[in-house]
């Protein structure tokens, strides 16, 4: 057990501290705006495409990282970080935008900032049909809930975009998304 | 304290929620879910550090889990309903395992969406003080009385949690209504948190 532990933590620490290529650096690039802007908690609901990121949060003491049942609840931990005085973004994917929409609603009635950054499903090159009707709707969705949505679809449109979304979400106090689209992900195949 | 639904007494939630107030003497934070929980807690008596959360239902315990999470000193309460519960119970797993030691969580269940007019809940037969301890929340308990629910509320206070109490109420409904503005809401309930300090103009 101990020695299956071990290893796995070999393995954690060696595709932390291993370093992506260029293409594929932009995980890591979130991690450090993160950093940047303060941010201390992290409310998520895992996606593949963020699993990066949520490992890098994990490895770090200073972030609260806090697994949600629905992302319902990531929107009200947000809203209740900022009011005892920290910041917090939000990590879902397409499908999930679908679960907040009403909730929405908190950050936007109190004015309050609620940064989302979103792994697209359905989107481009999707395999799976389920997936295409709320990965088509996300960004009308958000917009029509008052949400500021920029979107991503190149590594090198990262950086500047996600740091555009969490400025205008802790700085003019609304929810903000940014889009990283499946182009940028790249297509699941499940080996098909 | 009581681990089932016998022999509890159906008590009034303006009551109780007077009797918490009244025992708040480090400015603690208290998060009032929609409806009359948090009617009645602006009934009690307004304090800086109460919220009133006037929509999403089913996110009074997430938002004091938030709260608990950035300023883990100050013991955070979440009043939440038995209706509004049912609309996120799996965030009683999310409660039990980021586990915050200064989170309490209140559940007021008069198994009635009463501010709807008293219609039945779909778990107006759910045990939720069962259902929270399955979650994880070991200590969950019920309130068989109010003089139980003050000692229970001692013990919160006075121990990590996060803790769990239920009380099952009457049939009586609020108090009084609570003021509609969630800009000002927010604004007095940050500056009882002291994560707003600049002073207000005018």
């Amino acid at each position: 057990m101990f020695r299956a532990d071990a290893q796995e933590d070999d393995m954690q620490r060696e595709q932390l501290e291993s370093a992506p290529t260029a293409a594929e650096a932009w995980p890591d690039q979130i991690y450090d705006l993160l950093k940047q802007h303060g941010v201390r908690q992290v409310g998520l609901v895992p996606d593949a495409g963020h699993a990066r990121l949520i490992k890098r949060c994990l490895a770090d003491n200073d972030m609260k990282v806090v697994s949600l049942t629905t992302e319902e609840e990531g929107v009200a931990l947000a809203f209740g970080a900022w009011l005892g005085g920290e910041k917090s973004v939000l990590l879902m994917q397409s499908s999930g935008v679908g679960n907040i929409i009403n909730m929405l609603s908190v950050a936007i009635a109190h004015r309050t900032p609620c940064p989302i950054i979103v792994t697209m499903r359905g989107d481009f090159g999707e395999f799976n049909p389920f997936q295409v009707p709320m990965g088509n709707a996300t960004q009308a969705c958000l917009e029509a809930m008052g949400t500021l949505v920029k979107r991503a679809d190149r590594p090198e449109d990262v950086a500047e975009t996600v740091n555009a979304t969490l400025r205008l979400a802790f700085n003019t106090y609304r929810p903000t998304a940014t889009l990283l689209g499946q182009r940028l992900l790249g297509a699941k195949t499940f080996g098909k | 304290m009581s681990g089932t639904t016998h022999n509890l007494k159906r008590m009034y939630r303006f009551d109780l929620t007077t009797r918490l107030v009244a025992k708040l003497k480090q400015e603690e934070a208290v998060i009032g879910g929609i409806g009359h929980s948090n009617f009645d807690l602006w009934a009690a008596g307004h304090r800086p550090q109460n919220f009133y959360m006037l929509g999403s239902m089913g996110l009074a315990i997430p938002i004091a889990m938030g709260v608990a999470l950035a300023q883990p000193a100050r013991k955070t309460f979440a009043l939440e309903g038995d209706g509004s519960l049912l609309m996120e119970l799996g965030c009683l797993t999310t409660v039990a395992t980021q586990a915050p030691k200064n989170l309490i969580i209140i559940l007021f269940d008069n198994g009635i969406y009463q501010i709807t007019g008293g219609q039945p809940t779909p778990g107006a037969g759910a045990d939720y003080v069962a259902i929270a301890r399955a979650c994880g929340l070991a200590t969950a308990a019920w309130a068989a009385n109010e003089a139980e629910f003050e000692r229970m509320l001692d013990n919160a206070l006075a121990t990590d949690g996060p803790h769990f109490i239920g009380c099952k109420l009457d049939a009586q409904g609020p108090k009084a209504q609570t003021e509609r503005d969630p800009a000002q809401i927010r604004d007095r309930f940050m500056r009882g948190m002291g994560t707003k300090k600049n002073r207000t103009l005018g």
